[in-house]
């Protein structure tokens, strides 16, 4: 006879996805002109790389049937539903896009964004969020540990592997000195790691079995939550121009040439 | 004319036609095509390089040349393909694909019709693997969307000054564009084509077309009685060895009443299409040019937004068609588009279409304009040069070529946009009609619509067409750019092409290269890091990818011909005229000798290495979708 705690994680978990839509990784940045930002319009944009890991650990999870529902969620302007829209080719079975457009979406970070994922969980009754550990183009690394602490759930950061024992979480986690296995109880955070799996491509006929399934629109009001940013950006600039630099034959040209530039 | 007898054998488990083919030619028309197959079975000539037959490393794991059904690898793999019907399915979302679309989506609007249309697209996003000047001339817009400026089409810079210009090493020698010259580009626009076809995308989807970006079409499918049954996306999760990867999954057929073929200049699935029908059997070989472009942020004290600036003349030699285009467009901040056009039929293989691109820069005309200007973007497309005498035919049975896949540029003009646009618009037309004809009795499964043609002939492309007809042939005479100039001054501007005679074009493009021995290398002046670049960063500007583990799509025919063959008689040609560094001779690691190497993430589609290599070695296939580059506006 299962321990009731255990059937009710395992026939009716819910698992929350975040996806963010970034510029895609192999575009060329542009700084604007006024320095405020970078060039957005019309560049290529996809999916975070870590949220699609996030995905496909969630679907995987879904297959295994050890969670029953995958909702995807993302945070942005009308854009973001393609994102959602992938998550969902890819096995999602419903998107919630939270609606933030203009300056607050300039502004929009980890902060707000984990307060928006802690109401979210707490409405939908997830009882597992799984993020992308970072994103490729502010690589804060916040929104999983931020959400964590909102909401008082344990955090597996920075998965290698997940595997679900009862109604505990066994995560393996890339750390600096090589992996650590933990074990957490549900409901709980887990932000996943490049090792974690390979994700699926969305192919043609889920992209179109896709548009069927809902993608409910939401305002971070409605939820509570104030998306107004503590920061302020001053400016952005390009990377100082990396200098050629010079070769020298031998060991005391070098030394010379280090004394010439003031280093030793 | 050339007689090709193709054989053509079809895959039972697949469905891939597999075209092995065995040529026949007349020797009175293809000489130079004969000196190609001796070529082939030539022992080859030692210059820098041995090699020993057994030990050619391979290069080439692609499915096209090695069926899976033999592969070992592939025993039980699941090869089902989820289909899904659609009543007309368009390939390439470019100007003549949406164009068709919307076209297509009107009349069915208009005549109360149910239609599902659906266009497939190998870019991620609609627009970013189109690449062009572009002057636009807004005829078949007009005749699209008469209400463009209302619905925010952006076409927002009029032309307000034309100038042409024949350039030698140090001066400018300005020529009037008289009026009735092909290239008076009065009443047209400079646009980001890149932007407007985003935005044909965008006018395409609120009528209801289905588009999916992201997805290319892979493969021709077939009916019993050989008619085009629709087309097939690109399997995923194949590795780089050719083998199966855990997340392999396979494309997704679409059918359709009928098929129309928009890939652009030189689409892969067209190549197969023309074997197929034998659709060329009675036109001239499509000859073809390399265009590249870059846009720069210059100086707003030399910024004329409306100013179209053409050239001639240096750094090409006479005898190499080519010329420049700079364009100042007026889209908030002080844009210029500029490129550089090398006609492939160019004869010395040490050529490079690229450092020629970054030399003419260095002119004191454009220095001018350019410095203190910061470079944005990069790319580069193969565009068609064949005109009137190289359109195939049209139609076949299931399917229709529209745009510049079979080739619609009127090359004086350098537009091909408007053109492309119209027979889109005429392909959408007859098809509508056959679709929802209700008494129609149709011989094959897939429709044939010959009314296509018909309509073609008598609409202004045909008309247009006609009369610059002899211009670009024109310049195969001993005078090169002269001669050519001369003609068009005296014939065209004096009868507008009413000439009885029609000139001719040289034959293919890659036959036209000369043995390396008989040529020079060209001394090109190193790229200064502020006006010219190198071709590594102008890739990475590109912002081109591909899935790292797929295998190479740029598949050679038998991977031993590029050393024995391109390397030891032309000085592997194809590590020049590739604008994005696919190709590299490097050293085996064994130590003696040369092996080709295959970079084919930085590929930006312009499908240059299919058209000039002289081996015709070098079958470029459609890679894994959203693949290719990532051009803003371009």
């Amino acid at each position: 006879m299962l321990p009731l705690r255990f059937r009710r994680v395992t026939m009716s978990a819910r698992v929350l996805v975040g996806v963010k839509r970034v510029i895609d990784y192999a575009v060329k940045i542009r700084v604007k002109p006024d320095r405020t930002g970078v060039v957005t319009d019309g560049v290529k944009h996809s999916m975070n790389p870590f949220c699609e890991i996030a995905v496909e650990e969630a679907v995987k999870l879904k297959e295994k049937k050890l969670v029953k529902e995958v909702v995807a969620v993302s945070c942005g302007p009308q854009q973001v539903q393609e994102t959602i829209r992938t998550a969902l080719a890819m096995g999602a079975d419903r998107g919630i896009h939270v609606e933030v457009s203009g300056k607050d979406y300039e502004t929009l970070g980890p902060l707000q964004v984990s307060k928006i994922f802690a109401a979210l969980a707490k409405k939908e009754q997830a009882d597992l969020i799984i993020l992308g550990k970072q994103a490729i183009d502010d690589d804060c690394n916040q929104t999983g540990q931020m959400t964590a602490a909102l909401l008082d759930w344990p955090q597996g950061t920075f998965a290698s592997e997940v595997t679900l024992e009862a109604d505990k979480l066994k995560v393996v986690r890339e750390i600096d000195g090589g992996l650590e296995t933990i074990k957490i109880k549900l409901p709980a955070v887990v932000t996943a790691d490049l090792r974690l799996n390979t994700p699926r491509y969305a192919t043609l006929p889920n992209i179109m079995k896709a548009k069927k399934k809902k993608i409910v629109n939401v305002k971070p009001a409605d939820l509570g939550v104030d998306v107004s940013s503590r920061l302020e950006v001053l400016k952005v600039d390009e990377p100082p121009q990396r200098q050629s630099g010079v070769k020298v034959e031998t060991v005391h040209d070098l030394v010379e040439k280090l004394k010439e530039a003031g280093r030793i | 004319m050339c007689n090709c007898m193709g054989m053509v054998l079809s895959c039972s488990v697949c469905d891939v036609i597999v075209l092995p083919f065995i040529c026949i030619f007349k020797a009175r028309r293809c000489i130079r095509a004969l000196k190609a197959v001796r070529a082939e079975h030539v022992a080859p000539q030692v210059y820098s390089t041995r090699w020993s037959s057994s030990t050619v490393p391979r290069i080439t794991t692609h499915y096209t040349v090695y069926p899976r059904d033999k592969d070992p690898r592939w025993e039980g793999m699941e090869m089902e393909r989820f289909a899904d019907e659609a009543d007309v399915v368009i390939v390439g979302g470019g100007p003549a694909g949406l164009s068709a679309a919307i076209r297509l989506k009107q009349l069915a609007n208009q005549h109360e019709k149910e239609l599902r249309v659906c266009v497939v697209e190998k870019a991620s996003q609609i627009g970013a693997h189109t690449l062009s000047g572009a002057c636009l001339e807004p005829t078949a817009l007009n005749e699209l969307i008469p209400d463009w400026k209302e619905r925010g089409a952006p076409l927002n810079t009029p032309v307000t000054e034309d100038k042409f210009a024949i350039l030698t090493e140090k001066y400018r020698i300005p020529v009037p564009i008289l009026p009735g010259l092909p290239m008076n580009n009065h009443g047209n626009y400079l646009v980001r084509l890149g932007h407007f076809v985003r935005w044909l995308g965008e006018q395409a989807e609120e009528l209801g077309v289905e588009l999916y970006p992201g997805y290319a079409a892979a493969e021709v499918l077939f009916h019993e009685d050989g008619s085009v049954k629709g087309i097939a996306t690109n399997d995923v999760g194949i590795g780089k060895d050719g083998s199966p990867k855990d997340v392999f999954e396979r494309g997704m057929e679409l059918h359709a009443k009928v098929t129309l073929f928009g890939e652009g200049c030189h689409g892969h699935l067209a190549k197969q299409l023309y074997k197929q029908f034998n659709l060329r059997e009675n036109c001239e070989p499509q000859t073809y040019a390399i265009g590249l472009k870059e846009l720069w942020v210059i100086d707003e004290k030399k910024w004329r937004p409306g100013r179209t600036e053409h050239s001639v003349g240096w750094p090409l030699n006479r005898n190499t068609y080519g010329g420049s285009f700079l364009y100042h467009l007026n889209e908030g901040e002080p844009l210029v588009a500029l490129g550089f056009v090398v006609g492939l039929d160019y004869t010395n293989p040490y050529l490079s279409p690229f450092r020629e691109f970054q030399r003419w820069k260095h002119h004191p005309s454009i220095m001018s304009t350019l410095e203190g200007g910061n470079r944005i973007a990069y790319g580069a497309r193969a565009l068609n040069e064949g005109g009137f005498q190289s359109i195939p035919k049209l139609t076949f049975p299931g399917g229709m070529l529209i745009g510049c896949s079979p080739g619609f540029m009127n090359v004086p003009k350098i537009k091909g946009t408007h053109t492309a646009m119209k027979s889109g618009m005429l392909a959408a037309e007859t098809a509508f009609s056959k679709i929802t004809d209700e008494n129609l009795q149709s011989e094959t499964a897939g429709l044939y619509i010959p009314e296509y043609k018909e309509a073609l002939e008598k609409s202004w492309i045909w008309k247009e067409l006609y009369a610059v007809r002899n211009i670009r042939p024109s310049f195969h005479n001993y005078f090169g750019l002269y001669g050519g100039m001369l003609y068009t001054g005296i014939f065209y501007w004096f009868l507008r092409g009413k000439e009885p005679w029609t000139l001719k074009h040289n034959g293919l493009d890659s036959a036209q290269l000369k043995p390396a021995k008989d040529c020079a290398p060209i001394e090109y002046p190193k790229p200064d890091g502020k006006i010219s670049f190198d071709l590594l960063s102008s890739v990475a500007l590109s912002g081109t990818n591909h899935e790292h583990d797929q295998p190479p799509h740029l598949t050679l025919k038998d991977d031993s011909v590029p050393v024995a063959q391109n390397l030891a008689i032309y000085d592997g040609p194809e590590q020049r005229f590739c604008p994005a560094g696919v190709y590299e001779y490097v050293p085996l690691e064994t130590g003696d000798g040369m092996r080709l190497q295959i970079n084919a993430q930085n590929c930006v589609h312009c499908k240059t290495c299919d058209i000039k290599d002289p081996s015709q070695n070098i079958n470029w296939v459609v890679p894994e979708g959203s693949g290719g580059p990532a051009y803003n506006g371009m």
